[in-house]
């Protein structure tokens, strides 16, 4: 494990709004092909984790950013364009958003963004990206109406569709089931079981069981700061260092 | 004694609950009376002298006979003109103080800027015109003089209206697609502006119902009281509507009772009739797109 290159790789990663301070000096890094899972509980700094990731920065003149993230070793605080960015990284927040638009726009909104113009190969995409994310079946008869008269959880897949269609390397994940019922979450969880083989995945989630299902390895953020990283299993069997993650993913707090 | 019996407290409560609804239910009728009034003596006044030549003849017998056809066209002329130079003005304005523009001293100034702009009286927005666009920039007594007068009075309305449809549309939108390498232009062209645009059109509509019954602003800088032809081009003068209507009912001896109102049912319907069309194409607008 040690000796692969780090897909992502974050060194004293600090998040400010105004002057409340979202994450501390955070450093780790997210090996290729992994799913790496955050834990903690709410206000620990793992959503803004995510969008310093995303360069979010950019739309939020509250935020300020400091640290070293690097994304296939290109230091990403950096770059200039921050569009070419944010296509090689999907996100998926909470709440699903389906666009106010046909469910084929949806999908289809990004690729056209990349300059992708031939009818054919639109829907090629589309039928792909909501296959994979197991909509396709419940969608593929009406693909005119409209993203948002989705159900929750068919709009979730269709966000997850919507990030897989513009080809990411990285899939951030903000606790894409908290409302979702169990039944898709599931199908949603066994989507990203198999997305792993090709994209590496950031899996936000205060369930710490879905933590448990899904992540390779999994780090524990409280109060802004990041506690501790383990391999996802120590954290069940109590071998993890820290006292404060073993009373969290026993439910002692938080 | 039931649990759920009547306190003395829950009497009172009671008697305040009915005491506020029936006050707030008198006032709101109130509010119809004025509008019941107003179109009820318009129709039964104006009525007798509406007629088809009435809308396509020109005023004849130092306007104390004949129809309104130059003052309709001309009054037409004035809001096409006025909406074209506003509209564009207005929304690009709007659309830069919702989606772009930081909160800093200059924006919170062009804000303060727009509130006041909308609380000048239209008098001296009508004095302004004259300096600015019959003196300075030589456009003359002209349509082009009156409907650039009529659109910086009117620019807040449609600022405004297109800023609140714009920040109606769910910020959560927009972030889904900056998130998918969007820039923000993509952003509002695809997600946001095809969902504000029945407010933007209210907007659109009230400055349209403001620009047509406006008299003072139009009375310096662009519309005669009488003439006998249409113009043929912005920088000619022009009749209109509204100052027709105060020509007919001050300063001309002898016109029939009948007639100013009947200019005035006429000014009213045209306003009443672009409403209906605005409002019918919003629900046509609201029924394609939802979320």
């Amino acid at each position: 494990m040690v000796d692969v290159a780090p897909k992502l790789s974050v060194r004293d990663l600090t998040v400010r709004y105004g002057d409340k301070t979202a994450l501390d000096g955070i450093s780790l890094d997210v090996l290729p092909n992994e799913i790496f899972g955050i834990i903690g509980p709410a206000n620990s700094g793992k959503t803004s984790f995510l969008r310093a990731l995303n360069r979010m920065e950019e739309f939020d003149t509250n935020m300020t950013v400091e640290g070293e993230i690097l994304f296939e070793g290109q230091d990403i605080t950096a770059v200039r364009n921050v569009y070419a960015l944010r296509r090689k990284v999907g996100v998926v927040f909470p709440l699903p958003v389906g666009l106010p638009m046909s469910i084929y726009e949806n999908v289809a909104f990004a690729p056209k963004l990349a300059g992708i113009k031939k009818k054919a190969q639109l829907d090629e995409i589309v039928e792909r990206c909501l296959t994979r994310a197991a909509l396709w079946d419940e969608v593929k008869d009406r693909l005119n109406a409209l993203g948002s008269l989705l159900s929750g959880g068919q709009q979730q897949r269709l966000t997850i569709a919507r990030a897989l269609s513009q080809d990411p390397e990285l899939l951030l994940l903000d606790e894409f089931s908290i409302a979702v019922d169990p039944v898709t979450t599931m199908r949603i969880e066994d989507v990203l079981k198999e997305l792993k083989d090709e994209i590496t995945i950031v899996l936000v989630t205060n369930l710490v069981q879905q933590a448990r299902r899904l992540a390779d390895r999994t780090a524990f953020f409280l109060e802004s700061e990041l506690v501790e990283i383990a391999p996802t299993e120590d954290l069940f069997t109590g071998t993890v260092k820290d006292q404060r993650t073993r009373d969290y993913v026993e439910g002692r707090f938080g | 004694m039931s649990m759920f019996a009547r306190t003395a407290l829950d009497q009172q409560n009671r008697r305040v609950e009915w005491l506020v609804k029936t006050l707030f239910l008198m006032m709101t009728v109130l509010l119809i009376v004025p509008v019941v009034l107003i179109m009820g003596i318009l129709i039964q006044r104006g009525a007798p002298v509406l007629s088809w030549g009435f809308l396509t003849e020109v005023p004849t017998n130092g306007m104390t006979a004949g129809g309104i056809f130059t003052a309709l066209i001309g009054t037409v002329w004035i809001v096409t003109v006025a909406l074209i130079a506003s509209v564009p003005i207005g929304v690009a304005a709007a659309v830069y103080l919702s989606e772009y523009a930081p909160d800093n001293w200059l924006t919170r100034a062009i804000n303060l800027a727009i509130i006041n702009l909308a609380g000048v009286p239209s008098i001296v927005h009508a004095l302004f015109g004259l300096g600015a666009f019959v003196v300075f920039f030589g456009f003359g007594r002209s349509i082009l003089a009156a409907s650039l007068t009529l659109a910086v009075m009117t620019l807040p309305i449609v600022i405004v209206a297109t800023r609140e449809s714009l920040q109606a549309v769910p910020h959560a939108f927009r972030e889904a697609c900056w998130n998918m390498g969007a820039t923000r232009w993509q952003t509002i062209r695809k997600v946001v502006l095809p969902n504000s645009i029945s407010g933007i059109l209210t907007g659109v509509i009230l400055e349209v119902s403001r620009t047509a019954g406006e008299t003072a602003p139009i009375m310096f800088t662009g519309a005669a009281a009488f003439l006998p032809f249409l113009p043929q081009g912005v920088l000619d003068q022009t009749m209109a509507m509204s100052l027709h209507l105060y020509v007919v009912s001050t300063q001309v001896p002898n016109v029939p009772e009948a007639l100013p109102f009947g200019v005035a049912l006429v000014l009213i319907s045209m306003v009443l009739v672009m409403n209906a069309t605005s409002i019918a194409f919003r629900v046509y607008l609201r029924n394609k797109r939802k979320w």
